[in-house]
């Protein structure tokens, strides 16, 4: 999409020429000429954060992998999505995210609705290489209708924008460093006793996983909307955004 | 000098175990014990979930027979919630229960023991199995798969997958029957019936050449537990606890399967990871009883299905009182198979079956759930605790393998003890001390809540813990 005002920049990506205005980032004009990448951070209508490191991308010239999401375009750039190096690295990455937390899908009751599972059977995914972790992660089932299981979190940090950028709440946050990191809620309140938490399950619906749920319900349910009707949530996200956009 | 026969692991059962038989000075069986060498802890891994999720994590204790384990554990759930479920659910529910215990007695039958029946306790270990059973009687072999493809068949339809489906929920069930997926169900039903009735006219007359067997195999007198339904016939879901003595009296009756824990109790020993549970009353090991079939079929007044009660009238002529032999679990279960197939079509044949309220839905309302049903091998207890969040604070599962535990300790024991006479042992001895085992069917990986490979080691251990002779089966 050109925005106004903006200038229009022309590369190619996998040997296809593209054109994008400068605001814009590597994924965005993915997207509009319908070539696939992966991600599990990114979501239209979100600000970006490059936390989950799925779109990495080669850029000629450059040794480094740079991800789609917060790279923006440039004049002449040449663009490689999909090189065996990018598949494996992808590859590799989906199981240390397997590796560090409990998310066994047979008993999740995400189990073929979510985006880190449906990407480890795109990708190829066929074992996890890493010793598994699985630290004790305690689940917060305290507020009444949904429940947080930080075992099956990949830190994404989608809930965490949805809810400042777009409900306004910003009820959580990550605490914590490296494996000891935490989606909070508050300053790590239980959920339940949250004063800012608007139980609007605006996070619900944008978590890739099975981190964040409908209390008392999993995938077999035909009542488990929120995350099966994500892709009707998502253009609400972005007229949301332009809304906030052009207030601010 | 003493010494010890160690069979190890298993063959042709459900999970990983041993044998340890132990001789005297002069060579004779002293003691035989029945070693379950896997650990699992669904019990205590379950802790701190949601409880709802239970019914799904703790069916993945097991591949044989996962729905029986959602059905107990959902209706656990049920109680958490303190709903009534309404009809259809539990009617479908009871349809999914009966295709599991079909397809599981077709398995234990067909695939792992009739090798023993029909091709001989002695036959080559080389065609001892379903391939020997295949050249021997393919009919039998094509009975035996159309009726397991049945049963998976009718799972799959409902829950969407044959192993592992998670279509049975607290509540009642996630989505209702099809007009069309009844029609697939009912179509089914007359092949599986010939298939069953055509094996028991051709196998009845086998089992006679095993009277040996009969004697042997576990005959000795015991309790019979399980569930009868309000007019004492066969039941799988619901009903009240039944235990009747080795001559056939009742000896508790209505037994509330919610207060189990009042009247059974579990025994831990060293030397196994399956514990020992038995009537609480009568101590221990005189309370110990048997489940599963051949209990089913000892405890009830009729089986309630016309062609069914026609084999229990059979069943019932094999011996005066309760039928102890637990060679006859055979004959048993290809009866409940019977069964399950004319109760299926009961109850696809009741219109309410294709009503769309097939689920409940509530709160917790109770901070503990007890769920009791007949699974394939005997009564499956599972009981959950949880905290005001609804997260599991405790789990204990009672398995139908475990209930028969001290009777398989008792059966090799008595097997052993006739067939096995020497420090010499022979394929055909450790075979029937095998097949004992296998009349049980035990599911070793839901009673100790394995994996694993099933190649068998025999030993013979004098009282120095030298190996004086070894056996190597894979």
């Amino acid at each position: 999409m050109v925005t106004p005002g903006k200038k229009v920049k022309t590369f190619t990506i996998d040997g296809k020429d593209v054109s994008g205005t400068e605001d814009q980032t590597v994924i965005e004009v993915c997207r509009e000429n319908n070539i696939e990448i992966p991600t599990l951070c990114h979501l239209e209508g979100l600000s970006e954060v490059g936390a989950c490191r799925l779109c990495l991308i080669e850029i000629k010239g450059s040794n480094k992998l740079l991800p789609a999401c917060v790279t923006h375009v440039r004049e002449g750039l040449e663009v490689i999505t999909a090189s065996e190096r990018l598949k494996k690295y992808r590859v590799k990455l989906l199981e240390l995210f397997f590796s560090e937390r409990n998310h066994i899908c047979s008993v999740c009751v995400s189990n073929g609705i979510c985006e880190l599972q449906n990407l480890a059977q795109k990708l190829g995914m066929t074992h996890v290489h890493y010793p598994y972790l699985f630290p004790k992660v305690d689940v917060d089932a305290s507020h009444e209708r949904f429940v947080l299981d930080n075992n099956r979190c990949i830190l994404c940090t989608r809930c965490v924008r949805v809810c400042d950028e777009i409900e306004g709440a910003h009820t959580w946050d990550i605490m914590g460093r490296g494996i000891e990191s935490r989606t909070i809620t508050d300053l790590n309140k239980p959920w339940g006793e949250s004063d800012s938490c608007t139980s609007c399950g605006k996070c619900v619906a944008v978590c890739p996983t099975g981190a964040l749920v409908e209390k008392y319900k999993n995938a077999v349910d035909k009542s488990f909307k929120y995350k099966k009707d994500k892709l009707k949530f998502l253009p609400y996200l972005t007229t949301m955004r332009e809304v906030k956009n052009e207030q601010s | 000098m003493s010494r010890i026969i160690t069979i190890d692991p298993i063959t042709r059962i459900e999970g990983h175990s041993k044998i340890t038989i132990h001789l005297d000075d002069e060579g004779k069986v002293s003691d035989a014990r029945f070693h379950v060498t896997q650990f699992r802890g669904f019990e205590k891994f379950c802790e701190g979930r949601p409880f709802y999720e239970m019914p799904s994590l703790m069916a993945r204790t097991c591949g044989i027979c996962p729905v029986s384990h959602l059905v107990a554990g959902a209706k656990a759930c049920d109680e958490i919630l303190a709903v009534k479920v309404p009809e259809t659910a539990i009617m479908l529910r009871r349809i999914m229960n009966l295709s599991q215990i079909i397809q599981s007695h077709a398995l234990s039958f067909f695939y792992l023991s009739s090798p023993d029946i029909v091709l001989g306790m002695d036959s080559p270990v080389a065609d001892r199995n379903l391939m020997g059973i295949v050249k021997a009687n393919p009919e039998l072999a094509k009975n035996g798969i159309l009726l397991r493809k049945f049963g998976q068949k009718i799972i799959e339809l409902l829950g969407g997958k044959r192993i592992h489906p998670s279509w049975v929920i607290a509540g009642g069930v996630s989505a209702p029957l099809t007009p069309e997926q009844r029609q697939t169900m009912l179509d089914s039903i007359p092949e599986a019936l010939k298939a069953i009735q055509w094996t028991l006219d051709t196998v009845k007359p086998v089992f006679e050449n095993f009277r040996e067997e009969m004697r042997t195999f576990g005959n000795f007198p015991s309790l019979f537990m399980g569930l009868v339904n309000e007019n004492n016939e066969l039941e799988h879901y619901s009903g009240k606890l039944r235990i009747v003595d080795s001559v056939g009296n009742i000896i508790a009756d209505k037994l509330d399967p919610q207060k189990y824990y009042e009247y059974i109790e579990e025994r831990v020993e060293p030397w196994t990871f399956m514990k020992f549970p038995y009537y609480k009353p009568l101590g221990f090991p005189e309370g110990t009883y048997r489940v599963g079939p051949l209990a089913r079929m000892n405890i009830i007044d009729r089986c309630g299905t016309p062609l069914a009660d026609q084999e229990w009238a059979e069943f019932r002529d094999l011996e005066r009182g309760a039928v102890l032999s637990s060679f006859h679990y055979h004959f048993a279960r290809l009866i409940e198979i019977l069964y399950g197939i004319e109760k299926i079509q009961m109850l696809l044949d009741d219109e309410k079956i294709l009503s769309t309220h097939c689920r409940a839905f509530a709160e917790p309302n109770n901070f503990e759930g007890v769920g009791v049903s007949e699974a394939p091998r005997g009564t499956l207890m599972h009981h959950y605790k949880i905290n005001e969040q609804g997260l599991v604070t405790w789990a204990n599962m009672i398995i139908a393998t475990g209930h028969n535990n001290h009777a398989m300790n008792k059966g090799i024991l008595q097997a052993a003890k006739h067939f096995i006479k020497h420090d010499k042992m022979t394929d055909g001895m450790t075979n029937r001390v095998e097949a004992v085992i296998r009349c049980y069917d035990p599911c070793l990986s839901c009673s100790t809540h394995a994996v694993g490979k099933m190649p068998m080691r025999i030993q013979l251990v004098n009282s120095t813990g030298d190996i004086i002779d070894e056996l190597i089966k894979n």
